[in-house]
């Protein structure tokens, strides 16, 4: 089957048979040619040089913290040694209490997030009600399983999914690897190539139960300080007006944050650095 | 050999039996306000539900038989699902989806024995209210475009009478429920009504005059929300516009007539209020044959 899919000639009765509510379930029945490449089942070719100068994307890092959970990017994407992108966005609304951000091959990352995007809601409006945290944690595992094959090839992209539980009222964060999960993270976790320096800031700045503004903050040091070690992650480009993504998700639901409210915070850390380059210091004894 | 029946024959049988299943249940009604549009159905149950979301912009309401517009439902959001990713979220429209139906409740109509016993409604709210579509879907598969306000399902054309008696453009959230409710409230035609239960999720049987929170389905395409518009209005939220709405026209009755609106008690006078219509109540729902819905 070629071209688009609208249920017309032969394909009718496509819609009304009675199914599991799953979207990707249904693409891979009737029209596996709109599922990305990978979880279609196709094989691709091995690629070499072509794949590596495909733009990736870079550092993500979650910090759960009170009332939620933050999850937030920079705006780097590269290919090879080149900078391929400096305002790509990596941190994609799933559903109103969830997100999901991305490192490694970008454009098949957007159309991970495209797919668990409609995936998520086309369960919630089949049932008439939302999954569980678990449940769509479960479901991106799954999609990141069947890419496993294109990822050994060179095409990998690793996700990272946050969200609000609305049942036990807390924020989460799960993490991926090549070959699926989810793990779930306790506290804060960050991933991409930057992700070693993003989680050694986290560690020495994050306390449990922050406030959110401070998580936020915290978040955007992290983000700065992979900038600052990571030739791949991109710090605040304040003469372009480019700064991190930031969004939150609470009990209020999801939300990213707009641009002069990012700029105030990294405006902040910029400030911050120029008096004292490495950052804030955390206390040598713990206690004192 | 089987006698042969001419297609008329078969046609206007499959018609009627349709038409009659559908009067047996309750009206529901579609409208617009300044904000967006108003949804309202009677209808006991909270978790079979009459109306839905379909997308973003674009809700779904039904009335007849509850397996039948269920499955219709779920067709008509994976129709909208599968054509938002393929091409873009803005790409699917309420038009594309009312002719969709249509041509699925045609084909059903001419080749299975039995039609579906549905009244579709497909809503979708613009930018603007000029913008804003509604379209009404019969078990036939005929379509109509219906500016302002539809009444489906049941003895829509009396609700429709009485409906359009209150319709007026820009009306508030407010305004609208009240007219919902009074059109709703309209006494049904003779003949109906009592029929012992089948499929529908509200349960068939006369037209109420008792409509309270826990007795309605209400919900709103809001013009002002990013993304999905659909809000379904319960709870406290429902009963403080409820009470809004009776305050309103029980103030509005008082001041148009006085002497009369000492009878009923103000929470009352919302459901109390005669349909005010121009047809006499005992009108046949939907005389022609043709299946193309009256205006």
């Amino acid at each position: 089957m070629n071209g688009h899919f609208d249920g017309g000639l032969g394909q009718a009765g496509a819609f009304m048979t009675a199914r599991i509510p799953s979207f990707t379930h249904f693409l891979a029945t009737h029209a596996p040619d709109l599922l990305p490449a990978s979880l279609a089942g196709l094989q691709l070719p091995a690629g070499g040089d072509l794949i590596k100068d495909l733009p990736h994307a870079t550092t993500i890092v979650a910090a759960a913290c009170e009332r939620g959970v933050v999850l937030a990017g920079d705006r780097r994407a590269t290919a090879g040694n080149v900078i391929s992108k400096r305002d790509v966005e990596k941190v994609f609304r799933s559903d109103e209490f969830s997100a999901m951000a991305i490192a490694g091959v970008a454009s098949i990352g957007l159309e991970f997030a495209r797919l668990f995007q409609v995936e998520l809601e086309h369960y919630e409006k089949m049932e008439g009600r939302s999954l569980s945290l678990e449940g769509k944690a479960n479901r991106l595992a799954k999609m990141v399983r069947d890419n496993l094959a294109p990822a050994i090839q060179g095409l990998a992209v690793i996700p990272l999914f946050a969200g609000y539980d609305e049942e036990t009222g807390v924020g989460r964060i799960f993490s991926y690897d090549v070959a699926g999960g989810p793990w779930e993270e306790h506290r804060f976790h960050s991933i991409g190539s930057g992700s070693v320096f993003a989680k050694s800031s986290l560690k020495k700045l994050y306390s449990d139960d922050m406030p959110m503004t401070d998580a936020v903050l915290a978040c955007v040091q992290a983000l700065y300080d992979a900038a600052d070690d990571d030739s791949a992650t991109g710090g605040p480009d304040l003469p372009r007006k480019i700064f991190p993504v930031v969004t939150t998700i609470t009990d209020d639901g999801y939300r990213r944050l707009p641009d002069s409210e990012s700029e105030e915070y990294s405006d902040q850390v910029v400030q911050s650095r120029m008096r004292s380059p490495d950052g804030p210091r955390a206390p040598l004894r713990t206690g004192s | 050999m089987p006698f042969y029946v001419s297609p008329e024959q078969i046609m206007r049988d499959k018609a009627d039996y349709a038409r009659s299943r559908i009067a047996r249940g309750r009206s529901c009604v579609a409208l617009q306000y300044a904000g967006g549009i108003l949804m309202v159905a009677p209808n006991p149950s909270t978790a079979l539900h009459k109306i839905s979301e379909l997308y973003d912009r674009i809700a779904f309401a039904a009335g007849g038989r509850y397996n039948e517009y269920e499955a219709l439902r779920k067709a008509g959001v994976t129709y909208a699902d599968v054509t938002g990713y393929q091409f873009d979220r803005r790409d699917v429209t309420a038009r594309a989806l009312a002719n969709w139906y249509a041509q699925t409740l045609g084909g059903i109509f001419t080749d299975s024995t039995k039609p579906y016993e549905v009244e579709i409604v497909v809503a979708e709210v613009g930018v603007k209210p000029d913008d804003d579509q509604i379209y009404r879907i019969t078990f036939d598969g005929s379509v109509s475009d219906e500016p302002g306000f539809v009444a489906f399902g049941g003895q829509a054309d009396q609700v429709a009478a009485a409906l359009k008696e209150r319709f007026h453009d820009d009306m508030t959230l407010t305004e609208a429920l009240g007219a919902a409710l009074e059109a709703l409230a309209a006494p049904p035609a003779q003949g109906s009504g009592s029929g012992s239960g089948s499929g529908s999720a509200a349960g068939n049987g006369a037209q109420a005059t008792e409509l309270n929170a826990a007795h309605l389905e209400v919900a709103i395409l809001d013009r002002a929300r990013a993304h999905r518009t659909f809000r379904r209005l319960r709870g406290p939220r429902l009963e403080e516009l409820l009470a809004e709405s009776r305050a309103a026209s029980a103030a509005a009755e008082a001041a148009e007539a006085p002497e009369s609106a000492s009878d009923a008690p103000a929470a009352q006078a919302a459901e109390a209020t005669p349909p005010a219509s121009d047809d006499p109540p005992t009108g046949p729902p939907s005389a022609s044959g043709d299946g193309i819905p009256k205006p």
